[in-house]
This record gives structure tokens, sequence and C-alpha cells, in this order.
């Protein structure tokens, strides 16, 4: 996968994960890819929710060792 | 232009720090969705928009009395249950920053970053004796019919 950027929010707690994630695709151009690393408990809903809304395409996401990794691409 | 775009309106009533915390995240959520956000102050809210420290400005007893009586800003605001004097709200705010939760202070300057609007109820600001002079600035001044036609044209509205 192409990844324009990683924005890391690990540690970080609701709202702040989709508040970086937002400011970070605001930066980019549609298309891009984007990665968000997350250790929240309810970034998995949070950040499909928030792709969802936002009109981006939440690709694919996983969790790997107690963090969650996340790959949107801006719409 | 004015743009078509999702609306949310708020409108926070309650001074409580719990309370205001909710608010900052629903609207700092929203503004993150792309929605375009007001936050209405009045009574007892507005006090989360009062400035720390104390601004000198000519008011009768009764106002002088209130403004004191009355907590000056987020970091002043004590907690809706369990408060104990103050205790509960110092507690709560420890933990808070012990898990690494953002503060109050911090949600409200994201919200301006994030061009969230904030007005202020301006009969509640004659009621409670607070001028502009005691409030953040970056602040909007209406009253109920500003607030309804922002709310009538939101699909999300909330009272806290």
């Amino acid at each position: 996968m192409n990844v324009k950027q990683t924005l890391d929010t690990k540690g970080l707690s609701c709202p702040m994960p989709i508040v970086k994630t937002k400011k970070a695709m605001d930066g980019l151009a549609s298309g891009d890819i984007l990665e968000v690393l997350a250790t929240d408990k309810g970034a998995v809903n949070d950040l499909s929710a928030w792709s969802k809304s936002s009109g981006h395409e939440l690709l694919d996401h996983k969790e790997e060792d107690g963090v969650f990794k996340f790959w949107i691409k801006k719409g | 232009m004015e743009q078509t775009q999702d609306k949310s309106t708020m409108v926070v009533f309650s001074g409580d720090l719990d309370k205001a915390m909710a608010s900052f995240i629903i609207a700092t959520g929203a503004a993150a969705m792309g929605k375009q956000v007001t936050m209405f102050f009045t009574f007892w809210g507005l006090n989360i928009l009062r400035k720390e420290e104390y601004v000198n400005v000519k008011k009768t007893f009764m106002d002088k009395m209130f403004a004191k009586m009355m907590p000056r800003g987020p970091e002043k605001l004590g907690i809706s249950k369990m408060n104990y004097g103050g205790l509960g709200g110092k507690m709560m705010k420890y933990t808070m920053k012990k898990k690494n939760i953002v503060t109050l202070k911090e949600l409200i300057e994201m919200a301006q970053d994030l061009d969230v609007k904030m007005v202020a109820c301006t009969m509640s600001m004659d009621v409670m004796g607070i001028t502009k002079e005691e409030l953040i600035d970056g602040l909007d001044y209406a009253g109920v019919a500003s607030y309804l036609a922002d709310a009538d044209e939101s699909k999300i509205n909330l009272f806290i």
C-alpha cells in the first residue's frame, strides 16, 4: 500500500484521534492514503464512523501488539 | 456564499466540569467530522468562557457578588457529582492527567482552532452581570432567535 503519511495518535484518548486524523487529512490530496496508529480502545469504531461520514474510505485496519493501525484513503 | 453543510448545535447550560467536557468533546468531534458546530452558552455555562484572571469592570453590588461566587474559567469548575467542595473536581483532574486525557482548556482551544462557533447568550450575561471584557476572545454574542435559526438547520441539537 502506498502510504502518503503516517499519523501517530498512540496514547491519546477520545476525541484526539479523530481530530488529529481530520487535520492530517486536510493536508492530503484526494486518493492519498493516510496511515493512523492508535491505542484508544474506541478507535476501531470511531475511525470507521469518521471515515464513513467524512466521505473517506477505510481500506483496512488491524491490531498489532495493542496498537491499532488504519489505512484511510482520502475521498 | 453559504455552503450547504451539516450543522450541529448545542446549548451549554451547565457550568460543571464533566458536562462542559462532554460538550466540548462532542463539539470538537462533530467539527472533525466536517460539521459546522455552534455552541450556545447560557446561564452557568457562561462560566466556562470566563477569563481566569480578574477583570476590573464597573458593576453593581449584586453583580459583584455573583462574579465572586461563580467559578472563573475552565480550571475552576467543579464536577456535577461527588464534588465535595472541590476535592472531587481536583481528583478528577488528577486522574485524567494521569490517563493522558485532554483537559477542558485544551478542548476549548481545539474547538476554536476547528472553527466551532461559540455564542454567549447576552440575556444570561445580563442576569449574571458578566461583561464581554470578562469572557475569552473570539465569541459571538446573540440571543434565542439566533440559536433557533441555527438549530432549525441542524441535524444534531443538544442541551447540556
